[in-house]
């Protein structure tokens, strides 16, 4: 396993989203979390590499181990957990006072672990894992923000892969793309999936189902099933799983 | 069909109503009234703009007739009243200028640049609250005090450091001004950095940054354009002082950029010059205007390059 999550419980103010949540995510494999709106999947993720916190008025209780250590523990530094566990954010983000090579190792900048000979090579590196080296590499010193939504985002991805996390935290990366850069991204996250430990929140149980290996499905902050992907969708032992799977709600 | 007795009904509903007597033609009056008179009030820079460029205009074409623009800008002896030869040459005026300016923003620029970045990114909501008032009332004094203050305790106090600081001089104008400025700079550089979108903090953070260096590498960089604009409307308030360098500057029309050395700016040689001994009409009233349009261009120079850069600002930010 490499992420252990062990009775966590996340709020906002008196609003707790994450109500005591236990789940073991396996290592180099893609782990999806499903579930409506609202239902704390988001928070969940945020929590893992201690990016809920940034959030004015946020709290949490309970474990999350990476490896065996307690990313909360209080000798861990939030800022390097952070380096172990990258993340991808729903609306694409590149830096726009960068251009694509530069936003490519940013990482590696704000880490103070640039090196101006390696720079080449873990661009090229990063751009082809993320599948978009063919697209970018004459026009390296372009703005970042000049790219299509679909390159921005795997713009953005290679961007977490530049500085080797161990995890890479996916918060709907999909939701602002049309279904081609979708099935790009998918496909790129098919390739480099047995190189990372993956967690991908979606609300596109399709999406789920194309690339995860498990699934676990939440509801109003709790999680309600946890299994591969093929038995969560194939034979659901809960009823709102079924229910929700069926699009009967959500 | 009972849909459609609806839609049919409901304009006639409207049409009733734009006829009561309450919205009538008085009312349209009334209306287009305050229209005209909030355009007037929109119009009354613009023309005040438009006069300032006529007679500036009209007053130094007479000044150049007579002494040449080459004169004007390639001599360094400014003597239009003393002795029997006058010179012309702007150059003594613009050094002193330039220098007071480059000191108030060697001042100005870190020190509210970083008072910016504390207020946005660290200062907790309460102490912001503190503080933003604070900065704005010393932007609310009026600059004789700042230039008293600069004649009467900037400068002696410097003399016990710096040897050969003259009673007037560029420093102490110059760094006065600088902290007359800072405001300026803290306030319009604040609103840029505090519009960077949340999600580049948060993929800065997300890439494992430490806070500062998401400020110095992702934050700043994105504000840019806003603090650059900050920067330039700063530089066109340093250009334009008056009251500080006329007081604590020395007012000496020499050439030279020693900060120590006493010096007098172009707007303080307006001030010097139009206290009512000048005869109107003679070339010394004159370069009154020939000055000020050389002050109106470099700022206006200075107020296009802020437009544009908070124009590209705003472009940016809707991306």
């Amino acid at each position: 396993m490499k992420i252990t999550v062990k009775g966590l419980r996340a709020s906002f103010g008196d609003h707790e989203v994450v109500k005591g949540i236990d789940l073991a995510i396996p290592s180099r494999q893609i782990t999806a979390i499903i579930g409506p709106s609202g239902c704390g999947k988001s928070t969940f993720l945020r929590c893992l590499n201690r990016m809920h916190e940034l959030v004015p008025g946020a709290s949490r209780a309970g474990q999350v181990l990476l490896d065996d250590t307690d990313v909360y523990a209080d000798d861990v530094d939030p800022v390097l957990v952070r380096r172990w566990v990258g993340m991808v954010f729903q609306k694409p983000n590149p830096f726009p006072s960068m251009s694509i090579k530069d936003n490519v190792v940013a990482g590696l900048r704000l880490t103070h672990r640039y090196d101006r000979k390696d720079a080449p090579g873990v661009i090229e590196r990063a751009l082809r894992q993320a599948a978009l080296w063919d697209e970018v590499k004459d026009k390296l010193n372009d703005p970042g923000t000049s790219l299509s939504g679909g390159q921005q985002q795997r713009l953005c991805i290679a961007r977490a892969l530049a500085v080797n996390p161990d995890v890479i935290l996916l918060d709907e990366p999909c939701s602002a793309l049309d279904p081609i850069a979708t099935a790009r991204i998918e496909e790129l996250l098919l390739e480099i999936r047995r190189d990372y430990t993956m967690v991908i929140v979606t609300h596109n149980m399709g999406q789920a189902q194309r690339v995860a290996e498990h699934t676990a499905f939440f509801l109003q902050g709790e999680l309600v099933e946890f299994d591969t992907t093929a038995a969560l969708f194939g034979q659901p032992r809960d009823s709102r799983t079924a229910d929700y799977i069926a699009g009967r709600f959500g | 069909m009972s849909d459609e007795t609806a839609t049919m009904a409901a304009p006639a509903v409207g049409r009733a109503a734009l006829h009561t007597p309450t919205r009538g033609r008085a009312a349209r009056w009334y209306e287009r009234l305050i229209e005209l008179g909030l355009a007037g009030c929109g119009m009354t820079s613009i023309v005040v703009t438009i006069g300032i460029v006529v007679i500036l205009a009209h007053e130094s074409k007479d000044f150049f007739a007579h002494v040449g623009l080459g004169e004007f800008l390639g001599s360094t002896k400014w003597t239009p009243i003393i002795g029997d030869h006058h010179s012309y040459g702007v150059w003594p005026l613009l050094s002193a200028t330039l220098t007071t300016a480059a000191i108030a923003l060697a001042v100005a620029i870190p020190l509210g640049l970083l008072a910016a970045i504390y207020l946005s990114e660290y200062a907790a909501p309460r102490t912001r609250k503190i503080i933003k008032p604070a900065l704005e009332l010393l932007a609310g004094v009026p600059t004789i005090v700042f230039g008293y203050f600069a004649i009467t305790t900037l400068t002696p106090a410097l003399r016990d450091y710096i040897p050969g600081l003259s009673g007037g001089n560029l420093l102490s104008a110059g760094l006065m001004m600088g902290v007359m400025i800072v405001p300026l700079v803290a306030s319009l550089s604040e609103d840029a950095i505090y519009a960077v979108p949340q999600s580049l903090r948060e993929a800065a953070a997300g890439l494992g940054g430490g806070a500062f260096e998401a400020i110095r590498k992702v934050i700043v960089p994105s504000a840019w354009s806003g603090i650059a604009a900050a920067i330039t409307l700063a530089a066109s308030r340093a250009i334009g002082e008056t009251m500080i360098v006329a007081i604590a500057a020395g007012n000496e029309a020499r050439f030279g950029f020693d900060p120590r050395q006493p010096g007098q700016t172009a707007t303080a040689y307006i001030v010097d010059i139009s206290k009512g001994e000048t005869p109107h009409g003679s070339v010394a009233y004159q370069t009154i205007f020939a000055v000020a349009a050389m002050l109106f261009v470099m700022t206006l120079i200075m107020n296009v390059i802020s437009h544009r850069l908070s124009r590209r600002l705003r472009a940016a930010a809707r991306a």
